[in-house]
């Protein structure tokens, strides 16, 4: 399966970055072949940027999404694309998917930050 | 965010409170900070810094719809889907077999809508050049800053831009904070100027208006999570209603900060286009030294708590 | 003059004296026993309030326009999200979410639905205020906090300008768009700044934005003397009016401090004042002809 990870830079040996909808990447990695591929989130809008992430994750066939926070627009559409959602999750790409991996992270119950979290820094 | 680095917003909910005169004071009173001036509908603080400007960029907020006078057949579609009235006749005064229609780049909301059902697809729907952004070099630093064009949207979407190129900026040359010059209110704009931030210092004045705005713009700090301070500039204009505006911080498990005194200094240095520490060694620059040790104190007591 | 007449209080910086002037310039006019409104555009933090304590006789709920869609009649062709700009309703397959607060209300989706499956629907962005002061009608609009309509919520308040009477918008400070949305259709802008180097920089602003829209206007100097003359200089060599200068008092900043109105509080404002109540009525004199 394909699973979307939050990234500071496009490969799996960067760390995790702690925000979904404007997340600098998203690497997406095939969890059997272990091929990754990274896409650039364009998403620093005010408005809007968490349901664009959450598309763009839809679109690229992800069934799954790690992260540190994800706030409430972006979760909402993440569910309604069937997606499941990890939060708090940290360290490196690599580290993060072989955690999933070995069943090590739960499924998170809802978004854990509130909406425009991201846009500091 | 590495460690070191601390990121301190200047906000005020209501506009006129001294913000951005005691931004520029932090800015001469610390050592090894990156400037960030977020106030983008009308920024001032560079009328002290004085910047050095070594990098211009566009920037892009939104999009535009723009109307092809050459291709369009004046059937008026455009005018009749357009919801925010944006939409007229090019000249009204032409001759009707040769009207055509434009767009109003002021009004225009960015929708698409008209560009959709145009029949002859007259309209060109781009990303708008709404404002630019610079990269300066300034006597206490460098300096982010950036203009909004005349009537664009403030969405915040700018002020994520500055604050994002600051934190860059700071971790490259190893700064030890970054100052934001933050945007005034409480939409948008002020969101995008304090998520994240390591502290936000609130400058209120002794005022009903001002009372009214301080308590709307310490809910939003709140809300995100955001320590803050509070300080009363010009309080003797009102002892009273300082007091009052104190107890109600402390109330709210907020810290204060410190007063400053109603002074002609303040203008004064303005007019010379200094920072108030540079022109004047009285008590208002005193109250200001005093203020910045308070947020300094702050800094580390939270990074202690952060670390523990 | 039976006619109505709209005038705009604008800045291009927060602070110089927006709305001491407008609650001010509206309590004098309405002692002469005119129609007068005054109308608080500044819809996120609307102050008008604490000055001219007005008693409220309606409160109303302000909406606008956004997507109900029926998924019974929805094809899941995916239009309605290609088309939104503001990630308002998303189309992901068979479901399509709506994210209200987001939207605005281009009709975009329920026009290019090809099913009818989307309505409009109303959603409360505000509320609207109407009262009075004794005489002067008062009118205040206030967007709720996670609503990104405020031209919307302007245009609501502007809605209820009393054809007949001397209308005074209050507008927000800047140069963005809510103030463009207060200015807009007005019949002349008061440009309030206050005579430094800030208040200077952003009266730039502001006159560039009034020009742009093609409004007449003049300037009134707030706490004159705290600063320099280049303001004046400015307006001169510009040909721009300086419809009234107040003095910098500390009487009146703390007369201000306490919400009160400064003509009946400080003796010193009252000859600027009426001032500018002249310069209006000549103003508006001029217009008639």
């Amino acid at each position: 399966m394909k699973i979307a990870v939050t990234a500071v830079g496009e490969s799996v040996d960067v760390q995790v970055d702690p925000r979904f909808g404007r997340a600098a990447y998203f690497v997406v990695v095939d969890t059997e072949t272990m091929a990754c591929e990274a896409v650039e989130n364009g998403n620093a809008a005010s408005g809007g940027a968490g349901i664009n992430a959450a598309k763009v994750v839809i679109d690229a066939g992800a069934a799954a999404v790690l992260t540190g926070n994800c706030g409430p627009n972006a979760e909402r559409t993440l569910r309604a694309g069937n997606v499941k959602l990890y939060t708090g999750v940290s360290g490196t790409v690599a580290e993060a998917v072989a955690q999933f991996k070995a069943g090590a992270l739960t499924e998170a119950a809802g978004p854990n930050v509130d909406s425009h979290a991201g846009m500091g820094n | 965010m590495p460690i070191d680095v601390k990121e301190i917003v200047v906000i005020s909910g209501k506009g006129g409170t001294g913000k951005t005169s005691i931004t520029a004071a932090f800015a001469a009173l610390a050592e090894n900070a990156v400037l960030a001036d977020c106030d983008v509908d009308a920024a001032d603080l560079h009328l002290i810094l004085k910047p050095d400007v070594c990098e211009t960029h566009d920037f892009s907020g939104g999009k535009v719809a723009r109307v092809r006078a050459d291709v369009c057949i004046g059937c008026g579609r455009c005018a009749e889907v357009c919801r925010f009235d944006a939409v007229r006749l090019a000249d009204a005064s032409t001759e009707v077999l040769a009207q055509t229609y434009a767009v109003d780049p002021v009004l225009c909301e960015g929708c698409s809508v008209c560009a959709h059902f145009c029949p002859v697809q007259a309209i060109d729907f781009a990303d708008a050049i709404n404002g630019q952004w610079f990269l300066s070099e300034t006597r206490f630093g460098p300096l982010v800053h950036a203009r909004l064009g005349i009537a664009e949207e403030n969405s915040g979407k700018l002020v994520s831009l500055i604050r994002k190129e600051a934190k860059r900026i700071a971790e490259e040359r190893d700064e030890a904070y970054i100052i934001v010059d933050g945007s005034p209110g409480i939409g948008c704009p002020v969101i995008a100027s304090i998520t994240g931030a390591d502290l936000v210092v609130v400058v209120t004045e002794p005022t009903l208006s001002g009372e009214h705005d301080l308590a709307r713009v310490l809910d939003l700090a709140a809300h995100f999570g955001i320590p803050a301070l509070v300080c009363v500039n010009k309080w003797d204009i009102n002892p009273e209603v300082t007091r009052r505006i104190e107890a109600t911080v402390i109330e709210r498990g907020v810290n204060l900060a410190g007063r400053i005194t109603y002074d002609p200094v303040v203008t004064q240095a303005q007019v010379a286009g200094q920072s108030i520490p540079e022109y004047d060694r009285g008590s208002v620059r005193d109250q200001l030294a005093r203020l910045w040790q308070v947020v300094q104190r702050k800094l580390e007591k939270n990074n202690e708590h952060k670390e523990t | 003059m039976a006619e109505g007449f709209v005038v705009a209080v604008a800045s291009g910086k927060g602070g110089t004296g927006k709305t001491t002037v407008a609650t001010n310039l509206a309590k004098l006019y309405a002692a002469t026993g005119r129609p007068v409104q005054y109308l608080d555009c500044d819809v996120e933090e609307p102050n008008g309030h604490i000055f001219l304590k007005p008693t409220i006789a309606r409160r109303q709920d302000v909406t606008v326009e956004v997507p109900e869609v029926d998924l019974d009649k929805c094809t899941a062709c995916g239009r309605c999200g290609k088309i939104c700009q503001y990630s308002a309703i998303v189309a992901l397959g068979e479901q399509v979410l709506t994210f209200e607060p987001l939207c605005h209300s281009c009709a975009g989706c329920w026009l290019v639905c090809p099913s009818g499956a989307i309505q409009p629907k109303p959603l409360k962005i505000g509320t609207l205020e109407t009262g009075h002061v004794s005489e002067l009608g008062f009118v205040s609009g206030r967007l709720e906090i996670g609503h990104v309509r405020t031209p919307a919520m302007i245009h609501h308040v502007k809605e209820r300008i009393d054809p007949e009477a001397l209308a005074i918008v209050d507008v927000p400070p800047g140069t963005s768009c809510p103030v463009v949305a207060a200015l807009r259709d007005v019949d002349f802008v008061l440009l309030v700044t206050e005579p430094t180097p800030f208040g200077l920089n952003d009266l730039k602003l502001a006159v560039g934005l009034v020009r742009e829209m093609g409004l007449p206007f003049a300037v009134i100097i707030n706490r004159d003397g705290i600063g320099t003359d280049e303001t004046q200089a400015y307006c001169r060599d510009e040909g721009i009016t300086i419809a009234a200068t107040i003095p910098d008092d500390r009487r009146i900043a703390e007369a201000y401090s306490t919400g009160e109105i400064i003509v009946d509080a400080v003796d010193a404002c009252r000859r600027p004042f009426s001032a500018l109540c002249g310069y209006i009525d000549g103003v508006r004199r001029q217009r008639a002809h």
